[in-house]
């Protein structure tokens, strides 16, 4: 691009032709070590997918691959417990991630919108739970529903009550980073064009801000299915799927789990894409 | 509040340059229901905590236990653990460290390199999180066992000695750190990244910067929100986590975690159990508060 070598260069000779080089190699570099970090992410995904197929010797999953079969896959629900873990599972992720995606995205609201006393003491709180480790969140839950006496209906309610508690704070955060990046003179146009305030939120706002919610709910979810640490303190008899997995590995590890754990990332993975395609379709369409 | 009727002549200007317009009012309500939950179940259990971590020692959790406001149990608890504690952070330092050079490349590739690929990439990022956390754990155990491919292959390299394990020992359970808490590290790394203007990293370029002080004094210093808040969202659930340590390695890899549940969930120990909590959250909220105002990105939290 430029003819003037820099100071701190090597001889301006052989800039011409290093330079291009130099910056294919970084683009490259960057790029393929990423990639290299995403087939580092998917190895225990491949491990999961492969030992699906996986016909063990004895009754219990071993390490390595000994012959193939579809025999994991046609009997999910047979080991005893599985998919009574993974239906509490659902019910509880979707209870808790409802909740919190409410009262989260109320308190975004609040924060960004409105100036109040207190504002910074309410984001100090709210930033509180996330600094908590979770040992500690759920071994506070377990004292208190202990103390208040609690102890004898531990399960789903307690559950809830302890996943609405780490998602909260997650969905205030992301829905709070949408909101600020807003752009404020989209609403005020709206109202001038004599919207009234709820029309101007219903209409204005509230798509603007569905991206945040929406992602935050989705953290929440997953959040929420995948934990372990809070829900093995509160969860009394219950057992949610992460908590039927730790169980499993104790005794015999029915390889219908690494079936499971295939089949949700499956499906996960086309929930999101089907998503992403939908918001392109939707952004293309509004584009017009 | 009720009037519709805003119109351009209605006075100066509103707040613009993207600014939102801040209203007093009865905005604060919406954070009533959100607040209440926060004091029930957080700031109530917390305190409680703390009181359950005086109780006289002596006690148990079958006859209940006496508040003497035994501040000793702290100190008993400290001389028990302190090791336990300097592991936990020893290691979730180290995978912090490890997430970020692993992490920072990889959302810089799709912040900037990814070009129609970028959403695609997000999604094999966050991906690890679509099955459960456990089974990847328990898929790592099973990798990096005494007869799976990695260990053999470091042997034949000559990483390992050729009884040389890496199951059960403290690389273990810090590589299953790093594994699980990737995606913490690396969505806000690209979060920042993202909003990054790409137009001042060429600005640089044009100002004969190299590609890596253009890096180093332009990219960087912009990312730094995501860095601080992926380093935090590593580093917090790292040093309470238990399940790497239990599944990867073994009581001599135990982190301060793994004492915490055994005291609350086995021993029944409760005021051990408490004190540990309340020291580990301590030392937690002061290394993040000191960290941040370091860092200078207070508007943060």
């Amino acid at each position: 691009m430029s003819t003037v070598a820099a100071p701190e260069r090597a001889p301006s000779g052989a800039r011409p032709s290093r330079r291009p080089v130099g910056r294919w190699l970084s683009d490259h570099l960057v790029l393929l070590v990423g990639i290299l970090v995403l087939l580092y992410i998917f190895v225990p995904i491949g491990y999961i997918f492969a030992l699906s197929f996986n016909q063990p010797s004895g009754r219990s999953a071993t390490a390595q691959f000994e012959s193939f079969t579809w025999s994991n896959w046609t009997s999910l629900c047979e080991p005893e417990g599985l998919c009574d873990s993974l239906k509490l599972s659902f019910e509880v992720s979707l209870t808790a991630t409802l909740l919190a995606t409410v009262l989260g995205t109320l308190m975004a609201f609040a924060l960004v919108r409105h100036s109040f006393r207190g504002r910074a003491a309410s984001n100090l709180v709210i930033f509180l739970p996330m600094a908590t480790p979770e040992v500690v969140m759920g071994s506070s839950l377990l004292a208190m529903f202990v103390s208040v006496g609690f102890d004898s209906v531990l399960g789903f309610v307690t559950i809830v009550i302890a996943h609405v508690l780490f998602c909260l704070s997650f969905v205030v955060v992301t829905v709070k980073a949408r909101l600020v990046g807003m752009d404020a003179r989209l609403e005020q146009a709206a109202m001038d064009l004599y919207a009234n305030e709820w029309q101007t939120f219903r209409l204005v706002t509230l798509p603007l801000a569905m991206p945040g919610i929406v992602a935050a709910a989705m953290l929440s979810f997953s959040l929420s299915f995948d934990d372990f640490i809070v829900t093995n303190f509160t969860s009394g008899q219950s057992i949610t799927f992460p908590l039927y997995i730790y169980g499993a590995k104790l005794k015999d590890f029915p390889p219908q789990l690494f079936a499971v754990g295939t089949l949700m990332f499956c499906i996960s993975f086309v929930f999101v894409i089907g998503a992403e395609l939908w918001r392109r379709r939707r952004g293309a369409a509004a584009g017009r | 509040m009720t009037s519709g009727l805003t119109t351009p002549l209605s006075g100066p200007a509103p707040v613009v340059d993207g600014e939102t317009t801040k209203r007093r009012g009865w905005g604060w309500v919406l954070l009533v229901p959100g607040m209440l939950y926060l004091a029930v179940f957080f700031v109530f259990p917390t305190v409680q905590l703390f009181f359950t971590s005086l109780y006289d020692p002596s006690g148990s959790y079958e006859q209940g236990y006496a508040m003497t406001w035994h501040f000793a149990n702290y100190v008993d608890a400290v001389k028990d653990t302190w090791n336990l504690f300097a592991r936990s952070f020893a290691y979730a330092g180290i995978a912090t460290v490890v997430c970020l050079a692993l992490g920072y490349p990889l959302a810089y590739a799709i912040a900037f390199k990814a070009g129609a690929w970028k959403n695609f990439m997000l999604v094999l990022v966050i991906a690890p999180f679509f099955t459960s956390f456990l089974l990847r754990t328990l898929s790592w155990r099973t990798i990096l066992s005494d007869q799976g491919p990695v260990t053999s292959l470091f042997q034949t390299v000559g990483v390992l000695p050729d009884d040389g394990r890496l199951l059960a020992t403290p690389v273990a359970v810090i590589a299953g750190l790093i594994y699980n808490f990737m995606p913490f590290m690396t969505l806000p790394l690209y979060a920042s990244l993202d909003k990054v203007d790409y137009r001042l990293v060429e600005a640089a370029g044009d100002l004969y910067s190299s590609p890596f002080t253009g890096f180093r004094k332009v990219t960087f210093p912009l990312s730094m929100p995501g860095v601080v808040s992926g380093t935090l969202l590593t580093f917090i659930p790292a040093c309470g986590d238990y399940i790497n340590a239990e599944l990867l390695g073994t009581p001599k890899q135990y982190m301060v975690g793994n004492r915490i549940q055994s005291a609350f969930l086995t021993e029944h120990n409760y005021p051990l159990a408490a004190s540990l909590s309340l020291i580990l959250m301590a030392i937690v909220v002061v290394m993040v508060v000191v960290y941040v105002r370091r860092a200078g990105t207070e508007d943060l939290i």
